[in-house]
């Protein structure tokens, strides 16, 4: 029995870095695998081409990384897909972690876990040629005179409601394509969304997509921090969070961030 | 013989193979009353649907008042309210009342608000108190007198009825036959398929007996009742009186 | 017997009478005694199962549905007012419709062609794909507010789906009425539309009610799917509600609000219905 144990680990001290690989072992759902959950379908710059599994975009590329921290390597990591919603509802779960840029908030953290915070977006406002000659700037003063549409599932519309307080209120929609579908239409003339995503939108998705602002993160009083959501009560998350504060230290996130998200240059703060 | 109402003329219809009507000549006078009698399947009905149009003939004449009706294509529209049909199933509208069953069509059609007219009608045939009650409100005799009154109110010169007591309860009978003797009384000109042979014998000016889509013989009624000279007549009529 | 008869016709109860008075005292006692267990079962047994404290936290929060009730409340009246105008406009064009597939005018051919198109392509796409293709897709033509309104252009959608299912309905229900009464009406010289608009019109819409009814139920609900192009109204309100609160009261709250609307409209129409019945038996 021993043997065979030390057999196994010595196993898997073969395979990748063997200090978090004790961590890790037995907590998983498929021994001797991670199995880490994404969008259905999965957006750039997060995952490119919808193929987590090629490690490229941020959210695949750090998935690997933190695989690797915590001592497995690539082809022991599983890739599933799940919806938004699925993750938050009640009963078992069929993944380890599941990374679809879930904002951290302490409501959701009553159902499920969530790891450290592995990426703090900034958001952005993004609108329309027309809309910007039609005299918008990056002012909250500018900003309250237009209509918004945002996603409801995310945290985007409380900062609409609390921060820019608009006019006319908001149209609320499902996803990312809805609101571009929308301001397309014409219906709505702008919406928030995490920088890197606002300017994939502005400058693949839409004709005449504008990345008119960004807030400053860390000047909100809640900026929104992606973090990696686990079934609640979930033994991983330690191995988790340690295998993440090494990768800050270590500069490896960063280096990942600055390689998929480089830096938003030329969007000014919104004053 | 004055120029006749309604006058046919080798009229024949078919259903899909089934030749209904064989060639029907016939001349019906201004305020005459002929009642057509027969085993069911003679053609009583759809000779009387013939006469105001409701079936199309597939050949022959219809004349009303000398005017060819069945002649293709002819607007029947305004023909139909001179000839006034009732049907064995009452056909009353039943989302409305009685009074309103009565109504409609003088309004629409005539652009006349006849209540006077009607409430004689319903006064006339002892149902002014029923005026406001919906046909299933109504008993089988009350309801046909009803359709009766639906169509004099138009001021047809023709009624058209089609066995109009053969859906009643024997009791019922009477009183709708009664509106028949009023009406030859006012001197309508009526044509009515019947199984009432003691009626027919009693009012009928003249009594057509029908048989296979052909007229078989026709005479008065004392005449074809009390010596039948065809012998599909007198089996007829013995397989009906026996 | 004949003498226990004979009296009680008056002032007794007749041994008949007696016997179904017990029979359904028994009868109320058991459908009592049985309902009672079912319920006790259900208020009992559920929270024994194991994830009940789970389930109940998540969908059955009172704190949260007190939050939320006021502003479902609102969000509601935006389903209630889109419902309320689109009903108008669907049974106009359900109408028109039914009447284009049922003339029979030689010149009118195109139209009942249309009609019959109409019906086939608006039942067969999914009110969802609708609610996209025109809410998204025709102000994306290029039209200005407000006339791009997803409001307007949502309902538009419904308008056109749910008008070919009552263009149906009605159809049937015209079909229905006996050719006696179109002949009993042309032979009193009404004319064409006369027969129809007084004759079977009446009498076929009073006979699909209950098909309509539901149809009508089955639209309230799908008012939410306009939800899908911007418009906040309660199943989204719920939605932003359970994102937030992570929790999905809010959708029973929802399904409460929907319930005493659905269940007391469809006993209304049932009341109707009856006292229709009623008054003319």
């Amino acid at each position: 029995m021993k043997t065979i144990l030390s057999a196994a680990v010595l196993s898997v001290m073969a395979t990748g870095a063997f200090a978090a690989g004790h961590c890790a072992a037995s907590k998983t759902l498929a021994d001797g695998a991670l199995t880490i959950a994404t969008g259905n379908p999965a957006y750039y710059p997060w995952v490119i081409d919808d193929a987590p599994e090629k490690g490229e975009g941020f959210e695949a590329a750090v998935a690997y990384a933190l695989a690797e921290e915590m001592g497995f390597a690539a082809d022991q990591v599983t890739w599933v897909r799940t919806s938004f919603d699925e993750a938050i509802q009640p009963g078992a779960k069929n993944f380890d972690l599941n990374m679809q840029q879930y904002s951290i908030t302490p409501e959701r953290d009553k159902v499920v876990d969530f790891s450290a915070p592995y990426y703090t977006a900034p958001q952005a406002v993004i609108t329309t040629t027309p809309v910007v000659e039609g005299g918008a700037e990056p002012t909250l003063e500018s900003l309250k005179g237009l209509k918004w549409g945002v996603v409801a599932s995310t945290t985007a519309l409380p900062v609409v409601m609390e921060q820019i307080q608009p006019d006319a209120s908001p149209l609320v929609y499902d996803d990312n394509a809805n609101i571009t579908a929308a301001m397309k239409a014409g219906q709505i003339d702008a919406a928030l969304f995490d920088l890197p995503t606002a300017l994939f939108t502005a400058a693949v998705l839409m004709d005449n997509g504008v990345v008119l602002g960004q807030f400053d993160p860390s000047a909100a009083e809640n900026p929104d921090q992606f973090g990696m959501l686990m079934p609640e009560g979930s033994e991983l998350k330690a191995c988790v969070d340690e295998a993440l504060a090494a990768m800050t230290e270590n500069g490896k996130l960063a280096e990942i961030e600055a390689q998929w998200l480089q830096e938003a240059t030329g969007v000014p703060l919104i004053k | 013989m004055p120029d006749p109402r309604l006058s046919l003329r080798g009229v024949t219809k078919s259903f899909d193979d089934v030749q209904v009507l064989r060639g029907i000549d016939m001349d019906i006078a201004p305020g005459e009353m002929v009642c057509l009698i027969g085993a069911s399947g003679s053609g009583k009905s759809t000779l009387l649907r013939c006469m105001n149009g409701l079936e199309p003939v597939d050949n022959g004449e219809v004349r009303l008042d000398g005017v060819d009706i069945a002649e293709p294509g002819f607007d029947l529209t305004p023909i139909r309210q001179r000839i006034g049909i009732v049907f064995q199933s009452f056909n009353l509208f039943p989302h409305m009342t009685a009074y309103d069953n009565v109504a409609l069509a003088p309004r629409r059609v005539l652009g006349e608000d006849a209540r006077a007219r009607i409430e004689a009608l319903f006064s006339r045939f002892g149902l002014a108190d029923h005026m406001k009650k919906y046909p299933d409100q109504l008993s089988g005799g009350q309801q046909q007198r009803v359709a009766v009154i639906r169509a004099l109110a138009m001021r047809p010169q023709t009624m058209l009825l089609d066995e109009i007591t053969s859906a009643l309860d024997p009791e019922l009978v009477g009183e709708v036959l009664d509106v028949l003797r009023r009406l030859r009384d006012d001197g309508m000109t009526m044509v009515l398929a019947t199984h009432e042979m003691a009626f027919a014998r009693d009012v009928a000016d003249r009594v057509v007996f029908m048989d296979q889509g052909v007229v078989a013989e026709e005479g008065t009624p004392e005449r074809i009742f009390s010596a039948p000279e065809r012998e599909r007549t007198q089996r007829f009529l013995a397989s009906i009186l026996r | 017997m004949a003498a226990g008869s004979h009296r009680s016709s008056t002032d007794q109860v007749t041994r008949r009478a007696a016997y179904e008075a017990q029979q359904k005292r028994r009868a109320n006692l058991i459908a009592g005694v049985s309902t009672a267990l079912v319920l006790a079962l259900i208020v009992f047994l559920v929270p024994l199962a194991p994830g009940w404290e789970a389930v109940r936290a998540s969908f059955f929060d009172g704190e949260v549905f007190v939050r939320v009730f006021p502003d479902l409340l609102r969000a509601f009246l935006l389903d209630v007012a889109i419902f309320a105008w689109s009903v108008p406009l669907i049974f106009g064009l359900g109408l028109a419709i039914a009447l284009a597939r049922g003339n029979t005018n030689p010149a009118l051919f195109p139209l009942r062609i249309f009609g019959a198109v109409y019906v086939d392509l608006f039942r067969g796409i999914p009110v969802v794909l609708l609610v996209y293709l025109v809410g998204f897709g025709i102000p994306g033509l290029g039209l200005a507010r407000p006339w791009n309104s997803p409001y307007i252009w949502g309902t538009v959608a419904l308008v056109l789906t749910y008008s070919a299912y009552i263009a149906e309905v009605l159809r049937s229900g015209i079909e229905s009425i006996h050719a006696s009464q179109r002949n009993a009406a042309i032979c009193l010289g009404l004319s064409e539309r006369d027969t129809m608009r007084y004759v079977i019109l009446p009498q076929a819409i009073r006979r699909v009610v209950p098909a309509n009814m539901n149809m009508l139920v089955a639209l309230q609900k799908d008012v939410a799917l306009l939800s899908f192009i911007g418009p906040v109204e309660i199943l989204r309100q719920a939605g932003i509600f359970k994102s937030l609160l992570a929790n999905f009261t809010p959708y029973v709250v929802a399904a409460v609000i929907f319930l005493c609307v659905t269940v007391p409209a469809t006993r209304y129409a049932d009341y109707l219905l009856n006292r229709d019945r009623d008054a003319r038996s």
